[in-house]
């Protein structure tokens, strides 16, 4: 029974992240439609949410080339690294009181270890199509994403502090008796936030494909399933990212109770879904320049600061 | 660093002025169920359209396909027995025209006009070259009163030199009287 039930859990992670992808490239068309004013796409099914079908179908249908340049091992195994790494990733996601796949001590680790993972994907990937592009691509992201890695995992160290824990639900249940942490913890917050949308490489963060600059970035040469794996791998990282900022700073599953916990855990994570939906609606991509000294002039002493602060405070008090 | 706070103060109000958008309608509607409303100036199919007699206004005088950008009307001008112009054939290749509007820009007897249609799709190319017999309306279409004839000071059928509404008599030049 017990084993069933984590069977279930399993699949349902699993599934349900997949689908979440899935209609996330739908649900992102039509938000960006709402917010600049047009209808978006609404033809397929109910509010055009057959879309999400419609793209897999086409991305299965199309050629999957393999450019006779690149490097036919890392080409294929790339796309495949980022998934992979985010699914890991939803492992340690507590949904709700007893529903995750995992429970681990290290919780949190275990989710930057995953996320930085992801970075071998778009590196891997754009040194492996042997075009320029790809390279540039390959080497933003590896400069951008190394380095937005540092405060992102320092920004959480406030959080581990405070809780004394690496533990996802035992962060979640810290919460329960104390505060919710974007309160005592809001510059960490913030800082999470941006480095998160940097590290999942989205607008205004998408330096890696920056397709005004280089025609796709790190999957230029891709096509077919291998770039749906790319895009896949994005939105599952958006998801990812999101739930996170829930779980962390926004008390996870915790809410009134006229609803089910795993219930105010999704509202939780679709709000900053939408979040990271109105930043690619709203504000333009920065210089690369700008982006790297943004994060280490600014974000990495903020990050600092906040540390020495939180440390300060909880030693005094 | 106030510049930097002016740039992330700068940043949060877009997010919110965006994010206004939630409440204003679209600009765009659903086009085949619904037609969006196109101004009476909208550049799309062409006509050629007739006087306030019913003839033709059309004098056949090349400066429209000349004016054209991209060479796709093609025109030949015959006279009927009274010295009157007309094209003797008209002919526009839409799958070449690029409606810029500017052949009735040029033309100086307001015949050819475009008009706010633009649902002109074929499957077959050949069909969008269209003749005088389709391009020809029977209405005088966004001038409505202008005869090119009873301006220009020509003589055609029923009407001599100087008899229309804006036209002087012509002057005998070589009559010494006043
Ligand atoms: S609209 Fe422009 S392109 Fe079309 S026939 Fe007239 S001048 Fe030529
Ligand atoms: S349509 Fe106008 S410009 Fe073209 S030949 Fe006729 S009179 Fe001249």
């Amino acid at each position: 029974m017990v084993e069933l039930v984590i069977y279930l859990v399993i699949f349902g992670t699993l599934f349900g992240s997949f689908a979440g992808a899935a209609l996330l490239v739908w649900f992102e068309r039509r938000l960006l439609g709402l917010w600049q004013d047009r209808l978006g796409p609404n033809r397929v099914g109910l509010f055009g949410a057959g879309l999400a079908i419609a793209d897999i179908i086409k991305l299965f249908a199309k050629e999957d080339w393999i450019p006779p340049f690149a490097d036919r091992f890392v080409f294929v195994f790339a796309p495949t690294a980022i998934v992979m790494a985010m699914l890991l990733g939803f492992a340690v996601v507590p949904f709700a009181p007893d529903i995750h796949v995992a429970d681990l001590n290290i919780g949190l680790l275990f989710f930057l270890g995953m996320t930085s993972l992801a970075v071998y994907s778009v590196l891997l990937g754009g040194l492996a199509s042997n075009n320029k592009y790809a390279l540039l691509g390959g080497l933003r992201s590896a400069a951008q994403m190394v380095s937005y890695e540092v405060f992102m995992g320092l920004s959480l160290m406030g959080v581990v502090m405070q809780a004394g824990t690496f533990s996802l639900v035992d962060i979640v249940l810290w919460q329960a008796d104390n505060i919710w942490f974007f309160i005592p913890q809001f510059i960490g917050f913030l800082i999470f936030l941006i480095a998160g949308i940097a590290e999942s490489h989205r607008l205004p963060f998408d330096l890696p494909e920056a397709e005004h600059e280089l025609v796709a970035g790190f999957h230029t040469e891709y096509s077919g399933m291998k770039f749906g794996m790319f895009m896949l791998g994005e939105y599952l990282g958006v998801i990812l990212i999101s739930s996170m900022i829930a779980t962390i700073f926004f008390g996870g599953w915790l809410g009134p109770d006229f609803l089910p916990p795993i219930f105010w855990f999704f509202l939780k994570s679709f709000a900053f879904i939408c979040f990271f939906i109105l930043l690619r609606a709203a504000i333009p991509r920065p210089r690369y320049d700008q982006l790297m000294s943004f994060g280490w002039k600014y974000l990495l002493p903020l990050t600092l600061i906040n540390l020495l602060a939180t440390g300060a405070i909880l030693l005094w008090a | 660093m106030g510049m930097i706070l002016k740039a992330i103060w700068s940043q949060l109000v877009t997010l919110y002025r965006v994010l206004l958008h939630t409440f204003t309608p679209t600009d765009t509607v659903s086009y085949p169920e619904e037609m969006p409303y196109l101004a009476p100036r909208y550049r799309g199919r062409i006509v050629l359209t007739r006087d306030p007699g019913g003839e033709e206004r059309c004098v056949a005088c090349n400066l429209c396909a000349v004016a054209c950008p991209v060479d796709c009307i093609a025109l030949q001008k015959t006279e009927d027995e009274h010295g009157r112009w007309y094209a003797d054939f008209f002919r526009i290749n839409f799958s070449r025209c690029v409606m810029c509007g500017l052949c009735e820009e040029a033309c100086p007897t307001y015949a050819i006009q475009l008009t706010p249609d633009f649902e002109m799709c074929e499957y077959d190319r050949q069909n969008m070259v269209y003749e005088k017999e389709h391009l020809l309306i029977s209405g005088q279409g966004k001038y409505p009163g202008y005869s090119f004839y009873h301006v220009a000071g020509k003589a055609i059928k029923d009407k001599d030199k100087g008899e229309s509404l804006n036209e002087a008599t012509p002057i005998d030049v070589r009559s010494l009287l006043p």
